[in-house]
């Protein structure tokens, strides 16, 4: 304590310096971000190589492949898009897997009731639009659970699964119920100019969730609640309407997967999603989304599907035995999150000077 | 020093008192901030410095006595109000979106939308860049990459980073708790000397802290707390730290 005279020490004018990025923290931080597609094209390429020199034959020129592989990664990658969105705000949707089965359900009977009165087109219209909404039912239940009631997201969705698993079944009678209905069918299963109108309908609204996520305040509120909820609550962000939103949409992602589900297999099924739920969450992990949330794009999500629908289309396509599909998706997860927590240790240590 | 007696205070607190049931937090305390002035607020664990600054920042209503800003009689229902009224507090524990830039930190909450297209809102990430760089610039810190996340700076950056988003609203009054704390030495100087440029710009500053060195350096006067009570008001020209020091503790 020498500091008698204070002025002296207090005009001393000591500005924060500039800042000054590290190239080389730069590099690994773009190469952590992209890592999915790395993954991507390292699985293609070693696909394309196994397969020609197994067989003589191409895998990722052959265009049917490529349809197959965009047909198997749309259910978990609709599942993947909510999931992603739930996870970048900290928390987890486990409900989605029969969230979407009682949503296939519902589509089916719905377009068979509506068929009945409404011409055919008009009530596959009316048969996805109950899908979603009834599908945002639980989802707004989760939100109110967790905004409201305060229960852990892991907790309140893994009940949500149970509900919804049971609706499901009960509604579904314990069976599949088919769909009637030859414009349904079509949807599920047509092409325009070899593209599936699944894969266009997931495409367009991947790019929709995309917008909502990165350019939109409901997006930029849910990074900011992942990364530190007092920071947004304090900026006076309605953090319990968001996370209400947040449920009711990823509950609703899943519905539209529902949807899409009855019209591929023109039928409903109340256990349609779930193996996907975990595809889902992979999905999004080795996108690049970090599960203690904040991180996470869209896109990278997309990666993250492409990844899992290319290993077990791929293991099928070289004549693997299809268990291994497993050993291989639960090694790229674990890989992901390695390479995510080195780059974290590598950029999180600040300099404190 | 511009704290000239006869200017209207930025913020005056008349007679507040605060109950916790049977507990008296605060007890008839009364204390002014005019523009230009830093006022340090000193006191022991408990003695009630953060009572009395929730209770300015509307994070719950005294239970009696009045809170004036420029002169006029205010409440605050919540601190959205009372940040509204130009009254910002910095909390020592960094409110920071730490995956965010600068500017999505400024504007977090209140974020600027344009047309993209001629049609589709999205957000404006250019106007907070370029709203970034000018308050950072005015705070004397030069940023070159405003689009990294706030994170990758160091804690009095960061403690920076807050203050800016204050300026940005044109907060008039900031409260500051405990802005040093968390920080070494340098960074610590760092927050002082942007406390004096807030200072220069004619805002009002409350500063807490529990470093007599750190109030010695930057306050024109020091309010001394002890048991919900004033134990003293005193022009930093004119007390030294052992005087500050037996306030406190009330020898």
């Amino acid at each position: 304590m020498t500091s008698t005279s204070p002025t002296e020490q207090g005009e001393a004018h000591v500005a924060p310096q500039a800042d000054h990025g590290d190239p080389a923290r730069t590099w690994i931080g773009r190469i952590a971000e992209g890592r999915a597609w790395l993954f991507l094209a390292g699985l293609i390429i070693c696909f394309e190589v196994w397969s020609r020199l197994s067989f003589g034959a191409t895998f990722v020129l052959n265009p049917f492949n490529v349809q197959s592989i965009a047909i198997f990664a749309v259910a978990p990658l609709l599942l993947a898009t909510g999931q992603t969105f739930v996870i970048i705000s900290g928390g987890i949707d486990l409900s989605l897997g029969f969230i979407m089965g009682l949503a296939a359900v519902v589509a089916a009977h719905a377009t068979n009731m509506a068929g009945a009165a409404i011409p055919l087109p008009l009530a596959m219209l009316a048969g996805i639009l109950a899908a979603v909404l009834v599908a945002g039912v639980p989802g707004i239940i989760n939100g109110l659970l967790i905004s409201r009631l305060r229960i852990p997201p892991f907790i309140g969705t893994l009940g949500m699964f149970g509900v919804a698993r049971g609706a499901a079944y009960l509604l579904a009678g314990g069976t599949t119920v088919p769909v009637q209905n030859s414009w349904f069918a079509l949807l599920g299963n047509g092409k325009f100019h070899g593209v599936p109108y699944l894969v266009m309908i997931t495409a367009i609204f991947v790019v929709v969730m995309h917008y909502i996520l990165s350019q939109t305040r409901f997006g930029q509120h849910n990074y900011a609640i992942g990364a530190n909820v007092q920071a947004a609550r304090r900026a006076g962000i309605d953090i319990r309407g968001h996370i209400l939103r947040l449920y009711m949409l990823s509950a609703m992602c899943a519905g539209l997967g529902g949807a899409l589900y009855a019209a591929r297999f023109t039928a409903g099924a109340a256990q349609a999603g779930e193996p996907l739920l975990l595809d889902s969450v992979a999905a999004v992990v080795i996108g690049g989304a970090s599960l203690f949330g904040g991180s996470g794009t869209i896109f990278g999500t997309v990666a993250g599907a492409l990844v899992i629908a290319v290993i077990q289309y791929g293991l099928v396509f070289v004549n693997v035995e299809p268990f291994w599909q497993f050993i291989a998706v639960g090694l790229v997860i674990i890989i992901s999150v390695l390479i995510d927590q080195a780059q974290r240790r590598f950029s999180g240590a600040r300099q404190d000077e | 020093m511009n704290s000239s007696e006869q200017t209207t205070p930025l913020l005056e607190v008349r007679h507040l008192s605060k109950h916790f049931g049977a507990v008296q937090a605060l007890n008839d305390f009364s204390m002014a901030v005019r523009p230009g002035e830093v006022v340090a607020l000193a006191g022991d664990n408990g003695a009630g410095k953060t009572t009395l600054i929730k209770a300015i920042s509307g994070v719950f209503q005294p239970t009696a006595g009045e809170i004036l800003l420029r002169g006029q009689p205010v409440t605050f229902a919540t601190p959205q109000e009372a940040r509204e009224k130009g009254i910002e507090t910095i909390y020592q524990d960094l409110a920071l979106a730490d995956n965010l830039s600068i500017g999505a930190n400024i504007f977090l909450g209140r974020e600027p939308m344009r047309k993209a297209f001629g049609f589709l809102p999205v957000l404006d990430r250019k106007a907070m860049a370029v709203a970034a760089k000018q308050t950072m610039g005015r705070l004397d810190f030069h940023v070159s990459r405003l689009e990294a996340p706030v994170s990758n700076f160091s804690g009095g950056q960061r403690q920076a980073v807050a203050i800016g988003r204050a300026v940005y609203w044109d907060a008039q009054i900031l409260i500051m708790d405990e802005p040093t704390a968390a920080l070494g030495v340098p960074e610590q100087r760092k927050v002082i000397s942007l406390i004096h440029q807030l200072k220069a710009q004619g805002r009002g500053v409350i500063f807490i802290s529990h470093n007599l060195q750190d109030i010695f350096a930057v306050s024109d006067r020091i309010v001394v707390l002890r048991r919900g009570v004033q134990a003293g008001e005193r022009k930093i020209s004119e007390t030294n730290h052992d005087e500050v020091v037996k306030l406190m503790v009330g020898g």
